[in-house]
């Protein structure tokens, strides 16, 4: 140790990016590898080869090859192989990309925003009723159900931030069971009058007028996947650039020290929650006017939003909680989403096998140690912080 | 010294009930909140007509009980009444303690006398109280196993949020094994199995690579979604005339007990689930307020320094605690598949896991009252169900949200605040 003091050097590339990105692509590797393998031992034809495994052991290992490659390579047509498929994958990444903003923006404030799904299912019925039950001239009658969705989720959002910043709330909990609640009060509303098409008695909202849709540009691929990065972008500009970004991260690294330089953590913990909540809301929005596989808005029913809420809590984790990451991240389980489709059609794998994949890479992604642990020459780092709660 | 002890023994000695302000603010909310109950009542009561009909009996019993009928719009006042009375007790705070928690229990007793009541009044058919019971018991089953997971993984300082994904997982074990062997008990046996592998995926990640809780339980509950999810499409569905016809349970009368009239063939006709279920309560009850390892649990859950200074080894101990609720686990998930109607299909468990969480959060993390609170849960479940065939004026969907608003109320400590083990989520690094 020399006597004199040197300031701190910079953090090279390696130190400051390397490591994370080692550690993203194992994890890939390591959750496609235990794909094949779940592939392989729950396929009863490829499975009954193994008993010629030291006989003739091309006819085994030729099976599982022909799966896993089929599979694969199924998957990557799906999702990359043409411009249909490139699309897809777009709209499908689209509310994917605003509701992991959400849940992002709330993790770099330290907050568990496990709500997503919830908001993103007020904000399609936000948007929804404003795209069937108004009748506005083309481009404001967009404006004005986008601007419903992103109210009903702020809304939501912005219940879970009041309850913690009043009452001290645990949002996990909070979040957990606004879930539940936000999906019993869309199969509620979807039996009331103002939901029910004229004449039906089924839970099926009517069709949204043409004029408040996401036009099409090609396909699947429309204008909401671009409001989705300007969503990005905006994100990224709060979060880096602005006084309130400022302060949110600041609570997110240490509520204390922020409290004590003067900022106040309750008023910084609602604002978070309302724009999170405004963001999963935004994903709904993408659900209730983006297009459909039949390229038209499909109406509002129990199932719209899917599971957008869960995955984008996954989205969020392999994003790092940035921007620019979410958009990569929000693209590539889009791309898995859309190439699943595909693997079912064309190779017979189940589309559930994208869920697997989906699980494990984040699983991976979360435990840095676990994978360095795997993989030989990479040092486990010395401190993981999962969720990018650091200001 | 010798003033001192003369002072003190002038004095007489006063005990003095002091309130501190948590409990003065739960006692005035939840004051507000019986009021408003009672108000409600008093409203619903404007609009109830008709008798109601109670039939205490299934046509199949073997002691046959009367229907008993209850006058709609007086049972309705009545219970306006005493919830309004009780609410006037609660503000005004001149009960305490446990005379407070009986005025308390009694009200909620009467308004929920006084919803049914009112749903009921009116209707051509009676209310099958005995048909509540058994389906009460039925869907409490596996919120109390879950809940009982919950309340050793959380009491370690293990927060679980994923009693989903392994409930998940047994129930396709269990019901993928029982068609394979036709044997229920090695099919319980596997479900549990497979349960405490889910555990051990957790504790392998919290305890050892120290990943955030919350957010492992999410990626778990997808992991078991998507791993049971492509198993059936891809095994089972195929081949479903040989991996889909799990056994069901057969439900065990217990001789003597079975001849009480009414709660006879609620409680003690059923699969020995149930019975395990009822004996579990007890058994964590006792491991963990009685045995020297539920102090350690405990004390790792609320000070793992203090554990670890005095030699208790925290994360050993956090293991057996968190593999010890995958068993509960494990049953519980079974009982969606041997335990009831044997088949699997995809999400069997829909969120079922996530309201035996709310159920320990209500129970405030204790065993015996998480499991009052999942079979209150269950009878409100039951009851959603039962009113829809009813046709009652009452939208069910806001009964099914009761758990789960329940949940929120408690958490934001409107009603006495819920407060987990201290070192609850907190991953342990020397």
């Amino acid at each position: 140790m020399s006597t004199a003091t040197t300031a701190p050097r910079r953090p090279t590339w390696w130190q400051a990016h390397g490591r994370a990105w080692v550690v993203t692509v194992a994890s890939f590797v390591l959750a496609l590898l235990v794909g094949a393998i779940l592939m392989v031992v729950s396929d009863p034809d490829v499975i009954t080869q193994y008993a010629y495994l030291f006989t003739a052991p091309g006819l085994p290992l030729g099976a599982s090859w022909a799966k896993v490659a089929g599979t694969y390579s199924a998957l990557v047509v799906g999702a990359v192989g043409s411009p249909g498929a490139l699309a897809a994958t777009a709209g499908a990444a689209a509310p994917l990309i605003c509701a992991g903003l959400g849940v992002g923006l709330a993790f770099r404030t330290g907050l568990f925003n496990i709500g997503a799904q919830g908001q993103a299912i007020l904000g399609s019925i936000g948007a929804s009723y404003v795209g069937f039950a108004l009748h506005l001239p083309p481009v404001l009658h967009l404006i004005v159900a986008l601007l419903g969705g992103l109210v009903a989720g702020a809304f939501w959002g912005g219940i879970v931030g009041f309850l913690k910043a009043r009452t001290g709330a645990h949002e996990v909990i909070v979040t957990i069971m606004l879930n539940y609640v936000a999906s019993m009060l869309l199969s509620w509303l979807l039996l009331t009058p103002a939901f029910l098409r004229p004449g039906r008695d089924d839970p099926l909202a009517p069709e949204i007028d043409a004029t408040a849709a996401f036009p099409v540009i090609y396909q699947q691929f429309h204008v909401g996947f671009l409001v989705a990065l300007l969503a990005a972008a905006a994100t990224w500009w709060i979060l880096d650039r602005s006084t309130i970004g400022f302060r949110m991260r600041a609570v997110g690294a240490n509520p204390h020290a922020a409290g004590t330089a003067g900022m106040s953590v309750a008023n910084t913990t609602i604002i978070a929650m309302v724009l999170s909540g405004l963001l999963c809301g935004l994903a709904g929005v993408q659900a209730a006017l983006g297009p459909g596989a039949d390229l038209v808005a499909t109406p509002l029913s129990l199932g719209l939003v899917g599971s957008v809420g869960f995955d984008a809590i996954t989205v969020a984790l392999l994003g790092r909680s940035k921007p620019l990451g979410i958009v990569f991240a929000g693209l590539l389980f889009g791309g898995l989403h859309s190439g699943g489709l595909a693997m079912q059609s064309l190779a017979g794998t189940p589309l559930t096998l994208s869920t697997v994949l989906q699980a494990l890479i984040v699983l991976f992604v979360a435990a840095p140690a676990l994978v360095s642990a795997l993989v030989p020459k990479l040092r486990p780092p010395k401190q993981t912080s999962l969720v990018g709660g650091e200001a | 010294m010798s003033t001192l002890a003369a002072s003190a023994a002038g004095q007489v000695i006063q005990l003095d009930y002091h309130e501190s302000r948590d409990a003065r603010r739960a006692r005035l909310s939840t004051g507000v909140l019986l009021g408003l109950l009672g108000l409600l009542l008093a409203w619903l009561a404007t609009r109830t007509s008709g008798d109601a009909g109670y039939a205490l009996s299934s046509p199949f019993d073997a002691v046959q009980l009367p229907t008993v009928t209850l006058p709609g719009v007086p049972t309705v006042v009545a219970s306006a009444v005493v919830a309004l009375v009780a609410a006037a007790v609660y503000l005004t705070g001149r009960l305490h303690g446990r005379a407070l928690a009986a005025v308390g229990t009694l009200a909620g007793l009467f308004v929920a006398l006084g919803a049914v009541t009112w749903a009921a009044a009116g209707s051509a058919f009676p209310f099958p109280v005995s048909n509540q019971l058994t389906g009460t018991v039925a869907l409490a089953t596996p919120l109390v196993f879950g809940a009982l997971c919950g309340v050793l993984c959380e009491n370690a300082g293990v927060v679980n949020v994923s009693i989903e994904g392994q409930f998940l997982v047994a129930a396709f074990t269990a019901g993928v094994v029982g068609s394979v062997t036709g044997s229920i008990p090695v099919a319980l046996v596997a479900a549990v199995v497979s349960a405490v592998a889910m555990a051990a995926l957790l504790a392998v990640f919290s305890i050892k690579y120290l990943v955030d809780q919350v957010v492992l339980g999410v990626v778990l509950n997808l992991l078991a979604s998507g791993i049971t999810g492509f198993l059936f499409d891809q095994l089972v569905q195929p081949n479903s005339r040989d991996l889909n016809v799990a056994p069901t349970m057969p439900t065990i009368g217990i001789p003597g007990l079975l001849a009480i009239p009414l709660l006879g063939p609620v409680l003690f006709n059923q699969t020995i689930l149930v019975y395990l279920a009822m004996v579990s309560v007890a058994l964590v009850a006792f491991l963990l307020y009685r045995t020297r390892w539920g102090l350690r649990v405990r004390s790792v859950g609320e000070h793992p320094d203090a554990a670890d200074t005095v030699g208790i080894s925290v994360r050993g101990i956090r293991w057996q605690a968190v593999l010890a609720g995958g068993v509960f686990a494990g049953l519980g998930g079974a009982f969606f598949t041997i335990g009831s109607t044997g088949g699997f299909i995809k999400d069997i468990t829909v969120g079922n896991g996530f309201i035996a969480l709310a159920a320990l959060i209500m129970g405030r993390w204790r065993p015996v009252r998480a499991a009052l609170m999942a079979v209150f849960f269950g009878f409100v479940t039951q009851l959603a169900s039962q009113l829809q065939t009813l046709e009652t004026p009452m939208p069910t969907q806001f009964l099914l949200m009761l758990p789960y608003v329940a949940t929120i109320v408690a958490v934001a400590g409107l009603i006495g605040r819920s407060r987990g083990p201290a070192a609850d989520g907190v991953p342990y690094t020397k």
